[in-house]
């Protein structure tokens, strides 16, 4: 028999069209048959696969019933089937069941007497029907099977065990140490590997006796060692440390390029954790640049771009392999690289500039995907005079490339305008020019963004960059596009000098639009009618409005009305111009409250006790995305979302202080919500916004404390993490001791954190109830935790049986005013505060010896007070006079208002006049009882 | 994100000349439904059709890596932040083992007639995601043929061509030893 004849042969089944799930099912008969027939079998199995692969789906009973005729199949002794029923396994068992049945024929073909192929396979298809309870009984046979001369068995039980691991981790846990067995194997020789294989053959031709090359079976070891090892921080940098430094004169251990890749992010993550060990991961990645696979100089040169304050000169070394690349012949390789160099550029365009001769002779490039990164790096790297030749090159292609690339180009000329201002007329009309092309929404959107930075940013383009927008509503597919275009236009089109000529294209969305389109263009307009001097121009306004009152949409007619009386009344500032919102998040959760309580339904919804929030900070909350995007214009660079500038920015600006800690407020009530004992508390009122920490950052307990005010109850909420990796803490509780015995409080829930183990932090509840409503308590306890420790052994976490109890002092919190006053934005003080008038005005002068200067006193003062300082009064101009202006609400919903004029003499320290003006006299009172 | 994972690959994709699919393979929940799984093939075929040697592109927000055989696509998915050069080599391992088996005859034809072999090529080189072996040689010695009943054989059915070119690959191999 030749070979030829072989493989001519082999289970031809030509095209499938003919056939279907009915004749395959009907055909599986074949599978009963005596003797089994293994080609025939082997080619319906095929054909299953294919069905499957094409999207045919087998209903239970199918799959099922298919399965087991299948594993009829145990019984033939040919290989070239067993493979292929080996597939087919794999495949019905995610939809068929009892498919455990097979197991212990499975078992049989991973006994070590048998063929490899048997071995690999079978351990694979264990896998896929095996669940956390068997796999005990495995476990013995796993191990064995890691540990295998064989690397195809080794491969297979490493990549099992690693899919295992998320449904089994205490049991796969325990193989660590044949995981880096694994690792430390030497290269099995090309014969004695070869020869089991062959067998499977029988006179198999020789030429297929390929012993893999590619060492692959040490990423799979490391991958499987770091997923055990990985909550354990000494033990990663370890193993960093090992493999890395064997790198030595005899080459490294880690033969495998992409295990040498994997060993590049541990380090990268060491170094993330630890910003101690910079300076020697940096060291380890400059030596992988040199590394003689190309996989993982780009992961090391990848790895730098992406380190946090590298200098150029640290950056030198990465960025000159990754210009190496630019003239590979692969163009993955050319692609990883200005893909790299592009990510670099929006931080470092100075490090990427060496570059720029090759960049330049990529615009060219075939790949579309190449050229684009080519251009948009070179638009940020590049000098004024290049951008318009870039711009004209880019536009010619701009059609013919992905819409992921387009948004990144536009994303790039967006940034673009404020470093050459002087080019924004090139830059507008290439914006303006891509909207003509076909995209979908996120491209489109990009455009009329970078647009939008354009009116932002350059005064002199705002004309320009305006009535391309209106172009762009006139026929704008997407209603939301269209939606931010006529509210932009409504907030600059009056401020222009012939704001006339915008009204004629908002006017023409109300004739010709839906009805999402008609509201916002009539809120436009009225925006025109209120801001506009012009009486002309207000007079059309209303004609206009008024035409729109015939309008077939609710909203739309409404709007209208309110807008039209509005501008009649002259009550403006309170509709049109105030700039004050709702804390949205804030607004959702008690929104979702009173919805989801039966018992609120009778009573209106409450909305005094929502706290307001202005439209800048509203902005800036809207999440790290878009803030991001506004950090990138303002710097010409476009930061990654979670880096450390967007919490700079909010971070800058005091007044954005509350809505980072309503956000924040939002998770804890989630967390709050899940424990069943508070249930009954009603809505959260408030959560302190920083968790206070009640010991050393580096004890062996680390303990912080968050408040929760509901109502009527008080919940401490105590985050503790155990640092000790040798031992376990179980049924943690906090005993809080009042200082004070007549305090009105009573303790109502105690729930204990049931274990903690190292580094994972757990979570104790102390509740507490107000026994008289009228009062609000400010005391100080004394914490203690108690609990039981159980040692423990670090490699694996076992704990020992027997444990001893134990406690532990932590500092101690405090209750004050300023817990139960929510901070709140108001659009006007001056307007409020008359509003209030003199009802429950309290007064008082104080004179404040704790505070040693007016900035001091303004930050103890909103500290005490609980409250929000409102236009910007909360930072200090003068040196020695000083009024703050504070606002807020009080729990149970009461306004609350407070001006504190202070005085400064290096004499006398800082005198304060407090008044606090509020809804409620009682109010009033105990917030000026806080500061005395 | 940097992956710490060993997954790796979300999918393998293969599509004939007008977009259709010949074979697929999914792993991970990203591209879980047919519309889905349809709509990603259909413009990631659009947007190859016209560069079918330009090897690589970011779409979906994936990167996906292709290599384009006679009248057969080759895709590969990976992660928006994966190692460019990792995935070539997966491509390389997978497309040149199948090219091996199919005897450097690639095309919608030759695959569907030896689907068996290139669906096991396929498991043997990625398992869920992981890839399992990247040296080609080695894929091919796993993919077991189907044993031959020697009565089925008509030898008038071997062309002179092919009966050439397995004396060639048989001296070739001899010559090596």
């Amino acid at each position: 028999m030749s070979f030829s004849k072989r493989d001519e042969d082999s289970g031809r089944i030509g095209y499938h069209h003919y056939f279907d799930k009915t004749t395959v099912l009907q055909e599986a008969r074949v599978f009963n048959e005596s003797p089994i027939n293994a080609r025939k079998c082997r080619a319906l199995l095929t054909k299953i696969l294919y069905l499957i692969s094409l999207g045919e789906t087998f209903g239970t009973t199918e799959a099922t019933e298919l399965f087991f005729s299948v594993t009829k199949l145990f019984q033939s002794k040919d290989s070239a089937l067993r493979q292929m029923v080996y597939l087919v396994i794999k495949e019905l068992s995610t939809v068929a069941e009892d498919v455990i049945m097979v197991t212990s024929s499975l078992m049989k073909d991973m006994q070590p007497t048998s063929e490899v192929m048997y071995r690999a396979n079978a351990i694979r298809v264990l896998r896929k029907i095996t669940d956390a309870s068997m796999l005990q009984g495995l476990e013995r046979f796993l191990k064995a099977a890691i540990v295998d001369k064989n690397a195809k068995v080794s491969s297979a039980a490493l990549v099992s065990s690693y899919h295992l691991y998320a449904i089994a981790r205490e049991v796969v846990k325990r193989w660590a140490n044949e995981a880096q067995e694994a690792i430390n194997a030497k290269p099995q020789s090309v014969v004695s590997a070869a020869s089991s294989y062959v067998t499977s053959f029988g006179n198999a031709p020789q030429a297929y006796t390929a012993v893999s090359n590619s060492n692959i079976v040490q990423y799979h070891a490391l991958g499987l060692l770091y997923a055990i090892r990985q909550k354990d921080r000494m033990a990663v940098s370890k193993l960093v440390q090992n493999y890395a430094a064997k790198s030595g004169l005899s080459g490294s251990v880690l033969r495998s390029p992409f295990a040498q890749c994997l060993l590049v992010r541990y380090a990268c993550k060491v170094m993330e954790e630890d910003p101690s060990s910079t300076r020697a991961v940096y060291e380890l990645l400059e030596g992988w640049l040199r590394h003689k696979s190309e996989m993982v100089n780009l992961e090391a040169a990848k790895a730098i771009c992406e380190m946090k304050d590298a200098t150029v000169k640290e950056l030198f070394p990465a960025v000159t392999t990754l210009q190496n690349f630019l003239s590979s012949g692969k163009p993955s390789i050319k692609f990883a690289a200005i893909r790299a160099l592009n990510k670099l550029a929006m931080s470092q365009p100075a490090a990427v500039a060496p570059c720029n001769i090759d960049m330049e002779n990529m615009i060219t490039d075939q790949n579309r995907s190449i050229s684009t990164f080519a251009i948009t790096t070179l638009l940020k790297t590049g000098n004024e005079a290049s951008v318009e030749r870039l711009m004209k090159q880019i536009s010619g292609f701009m059609s013919e490339i992905t819409d992921e690339s387009k948004v990144l180009v536009v994303e790039a000329v967006g940034s673009l305008c404020i470093k050459f201002p002087a080019k924004h007329h090139v830059m507008l009309s290439f914006l303006s020019g891509a909207l003509r092309d076909d995209g979908g929404y996120d491209f489109k959107r990009a455009v009329v963004e970078a647009i939008f930075n354009f009116v932002k940013y350059i005064p002199e383009s705002k004309e320009a960059a305006l009535s391309h927008l209106c172009e762009i509503i006139e026929d704008c597919e997407y209603s939301k596009l269209s939606v931010k275009i006529l509210h932009l236009l409504g907030v600059e089109g009056p401020k222009c000098p012939q704001p006339t000529k915008y009204i004629r294209y908002i006017y023409n969305r109300v004739i010709l639009e839906n009805a999402v389109v008609r509201g916002a263009a009539v809120s436009a307009l009225a925006k025109f009618g209120v801001n506009v001097e012009d009486e002309a121009v207000k007079q059309s306004v209303k004609v206009l409005l008024s035409r729109c009152l015939d309008d077939a949409d609710d909203e739309v007619r409404d709007r209208a009305t309110m807008y039209l009386n509005v501008i009649k009344s002259g009550d403006e500032k309170g509709y049109v111009k105030d700039d004050s919102t709702y804390a949205l998040a804030y607004l959702e959760r008690q929104l979702l409250n009173y919805v989801s309580n039966p018992e609120l339904a009778d009573t209106p919804f409450d909305l005094s006790t929502v706290p307001k929030i202005s439209r800048q900070e509203e902005q800036e909350s809207r999440g790290p995305l878009e803030q991001a995007g506004a950090i990138q214009s303002l710097g010409g660079r476009i930061s990654p979302p979670h880096s450390g500038t967007a919490s700079n920015g909010a971070g800058a600006r005091p007044a954005a202080s509350t809505t980072p800690s309503l956000d924040q407020q939002a998770v804890y009530a989630q967390k709050l919500a899940e424990v069943p004992e508070f249930a009954s508390f009603g809505p959260l009122f408030k959560s302190t916004a920083k968790p206070v920490e009640l010991t050393e950052s580096e004890t062996e307990y680390v303990v912080s404390c968050v408040k929760h005010v509901f109502a009527q109850h008080i919940v401490f909420q105590f985050n503790i993490k155990n640092t000790l990796n040798d031992s376990v803490l179980e049924d943690v509780n906090v005993l809080m001791t009042p200082d004070n015995d007549e305090v009105s409080l009573v303790e109502k829930v105690l729930i204990p954190a049931p274990q903690l183990v190292y580094d994972v932090p757990g979570i104790a509840y102390v509740a507490f109830e107000r026994t008289v409503l009228e009062d609000y308590p400010e005391c100080t306890f004394t914490n203690e935790l108690k609990f039981i420790v159980k040692d423990c052994d670090p490699q694996t976490g076992e704990p020992d049986e027997e444990g001893f109890e134990d406690d532990y002092q932590v500092e101690e919190v405090s209750l004050a005013i300023a817990d139960f006053v929510l901070p709140s934005y108001i659009p006007s003080f001056n307007k409020a505060w008359e509003d209030l008038g003199i009802d429950y005005e309290v007064v008082e002068t104080l004179a404040l010896t704790t505070s040693p200067g007016l900035q001091e006193a303004c930050r103890d003062l909103i500290a005490l007070l609980g409250m929000q300082a409102l236009e910007n009064s909360g930072t200090v101009q003068g040196s020695n006079v000083h009024t703050m202006i504070l606002s807020g609400i009080f729990i149970g919903g009461a306004q609350v208002l407070a001006r504190c004029r202070m005085t400064y003499d290096s004499a006398t320290g800082v005198t304060l006049q407090l008044a606090i003006r509020s809804t409620n006299g009682e109010v009033s009172q105990i917030l000026i009882g806080a500061i005395a | 994100m940097v992956n710490l994972t060993l997954y790796t690959v979300k999918a393998v994709v293969m599509l004939d000349s007008e977009g259709g699919r010949v074979l697929a393979k999914y792993f991970g929940s990203d591209y879980s439904s047919a519309k889905d799984q349809k709509a990603f093939e259909k413009g990631l075929y659009d947007k190859t059709k016209r560069a079918p040697h330009g090897e690589i592109l970011l779409f979906d927000n994936q990167v996906v890596l292709y290599r384009f055989h006679e009248d057969v696509f080759f895709y590969i998915v990976g992660m928006p932040e994966e190692n460019e050069a990792m995935l070539l080599v997966i491509l390389n391992a997978f497309s040149d083992a199948v090219s091996m088996l199919l005897r450097h005859q690639i095309s919608k034809r030759v695959i569907l007639e030896n689907l068996d072999l290139v669906v096991l090529a396929l498991d043997e080189t990625i398992d869920e995601g992981i890839v399992l072996e990247t040296d080609p040689s080695a894929i091919v010695a796993r993919v077991s043929k189907p044993r031959e009943n020697l009565s089925d054989v008509p030898l008038s059915e071997q062309t002179l061509i092919q009966a050439y070119q397995t004396a060639k690959e048989k001296f070739g191999t001899a010559l090596l030893k």
